[in-house]
């Protein structure tokens, strides 16, 4: 497997990152050296081993359905980078 | 007092012939003397640390106090602390003044403990040297030309030197374990699920487990007391009794001779083959000889799925680390792009500009092996690699108690030699990460030196839950030998 450059592209995309296309073609050879190391997977025989989630094997705990946070919104919107009336900025979605 | 154990500071808090005042002050000081050479504070707040440090002395006036009452504590800067600015090592969160603490940060300050300052770091934990971070890297307090490790390399560098007593740190794929043995100190990764990942920010959320650093195993145990426990809030924390890892320390007069009388150390022979240092192999060979000396029996052992733990490690790490990144979007808290188009826009070079080469590197592969089409090639099939990896544990415990071997391929190595290949350091993982992948506790403590004079680690690996196992073998190691109390030049 050898990721292409538009490939690179398409997955800084996918990952919200603005890349220039001299990043791009840096990242390119680190991440086909990085798969490199990652394809030695494949040639394991994993047939019928069922995939490990997690370090315990444990189950996902349910609660009582009840409010157990209290209202700490001015605190946590104190180091928000743009508010206002209670309200996270960003720029317009919606025409 | 540099090499006096947690116990020791303790009696004396206790006997009132010192404050935990004196104590926090003799260490900002000490900070102050180091820290600009070695780089492995990245925030200190003195008025702050001597506020908790006079409300400990006030506790133990009052006869309140409990172990760690009144002792200073160097905390990764991944825990999240009230008040504290906590940056994961990153621009993105330069600026980040935390609104809550931490399970960990709860439970270390219900204790009375005082938070000394926050340490640097690789980037989000994603590292194997203290380098990627934004603050420049860690320096090794043994030699300053090296690396102390990563990703906890602050937390490392900072008991090395003895700015610190003991520090906390956080392991995903060896990030306690390697800077512990790269610079000489003690520490533990615990059974995943025993430490709340509560307010610790997440790097890979199966894998990520927080722990002590300490000198000595015994100072360890006294601070897993503290930090382990239930927390309904991180939905993986475990549900059990509370252990007293102190009492797992001792063996009974009558074995004086021969106190890991009937231990079973299981050697893994892929942990001896190509790739490890002639160096790091004489010092743990000499250890094993030591715990034969000790009583326990050597027994040779396989894991045949090792070699896959890196590449597997390196799927299923960077694949929850791009879920988990996900959140750093400019809006709620931490960096925002200056300038900036359509909130798309506004996402794209905010994580641009705020995470670094790693950080990006790794959010990029873990993108990929998410992506439509190849889930089944990558995640899927890393997480039946990580169901073997965990099956040869289990195997290996039908003939063993305890498993070890080095910690680390080699030495510390130099700063910038490995930065610009990543697969080469991503390879130093290779004995650390199936501990993290199977979800089982492990320790090191130092064992020797190397070339150059630099610390070497002694891998311990246990079974679900063998914290106190561990903790015995390698304070028995201990009080037989005095690695752990040697101290890096120019320091004392």
């Amino acid at each position: 497997m050898s990721l292409s450059m538009p490939e690179v592209k398409r997955i800084a995309w996918l990952a919200r990152i603005e890349i220039s296309d001299a990043e791009a073609a840096a990242a390119q050879g680190q991440l086909n050296d990085i798969f490199k190391l990652i394809e030695q997977m494949q040639s394991v025989d994993t047939e019928g081993v069922e995939p490990m989630a997690h370090g315990q094997d444990v189950v996902q705990r349910l609660r009582e359905d009840r409010v157990t946070e209290i209202d700490q919104h001015a605190l946590y919107q104190s180091i928000a980078p743009q508010v206002e009336n209670g309200l996270y900025l960003v720029p317009k979605v919606i025409e | 007092m540099l090499n006096a154990s947690l116990k020791q500071l303790s009696a004396l808090l206790a006997q009132k012939k010192l404050s935990s005042v004196e104590l926090t002050q003799f260490h900002l000081d000490r900070v102050a003397r180091f820290n600009p050479e070695l780089n492995a504070f990245l925030t200190v707040d003195a008025e702050r640390s001597l506020a908790q440090a006079r409300a400990a002395d006030a506790l133990i006036a009052a006869g309140k106090a409990q172990p760690l009452t009144g002792i200073p504590l160097a905390h990764k800067d991944i825990f999240c602390a009230k008040g504290w600015r906590t940056t994961c090592g990153s621009k993105m969160l330069a600026n980040f003044v935390s609104p809550y603490d931490a399970h960990v940060v709860e439970q270390l300050n219900a204790a009375g403990a005082v938070i000394l300052g926050k340490t640097n770091m690789d980037e989000f934990a994603m590292g194997s040297s203290s380098e990627t971070g934004f603050w420049g890297p860690v320096k090794n307090p043994w030699d300053p030309a090296r690396v102390a490790g990563g990703s906890s390399g602050g937390s490392a560098a900072a008991v090395a030197a003895r700015m610190a007593p003991a520090a906390i740190g956080t392991d995903t794929g060896g990030s306690i374990r390697q800077p512990a043995a790269l610079t000489g100190i003690s520490g533990l990764k615990p059974t995943y699920g025993v430490v709340s990942r509560y307010g610790m920010i997440a790097y890979a959320s199966s894998l990520d487990q927080g722990g002590p650093m300490a000198k000595s195993a015994e100072d360890l145990a006294l601070m897993l007391n503290v930090m382990a426990g239930f927390d309904a809030r991180d939905s993986t924390s475990l549900e059990r009794p509370a252990e007293d890892y102190t009492r797992a320390l001792e063996v009974s007069a009558t074995d004086s001779d021969k106190p890991l009388a009937g231990l079973r150390i299981g050697v893994p022979k892929e942990y001896f083959g190509d790739g490890l240092a002639v160096d790091v192999a004489v010092a743990v060979e000499a250890a094993l000889a030591q715990f034969e000396k000790l009583g326990a029996k050597r027994v040779a052992i396989s894991l045949p799925n090792s070699g896959l733990s890196v590449p597997a490690y390196y799927v299923i790490a960077p694949a929850e680390a791009s879920s988990n990144l996900s959140r750093f979007d400019g809006v709620r808290y931490g960096y925002r792009a200056p300038e900036y188009g359509d909130l798309a826009d506004m996402y794209r070079k905010t994580r641009a500009q705020g995470f670094g080469a790693e950080v990006k590197r790794r959010i990029l592969i873990g993108t990929y092996v998410l992506s439509h089409g190849y889930y089944d090639a990558y995640y899927l099939k890393a997480q039946k690699i990580r169901r073997l990896i965990a099956r040869d544990f289990t195997q290996a415990y039908k003939q063993c108690d305890l498993i070890m071997g080095p910690t680390s391929p080699s030495v510390a190595f130099g700063l910038d030699s490995m930065l610009s290949d990543p697969v080469q350091m991503y390879l130093l993982d290779i004995y650390t990460t199936a501990a993290n992948l199977a979800g089982l506790p492990a320790m090191s403590i130092p064992c020797g030196f190397g070339e150059g004079g630099l610390p070497v680690g002694l891998q311990l690996v246990g079974d679900y839950f063998a914290e106190g196992k561990m903790l015995r073998a390698a304070h028995q190691y201990q009080l037989a030998t005095d690695w752990h109390l040697r101290q890096p030049a120019g320091t004392e």
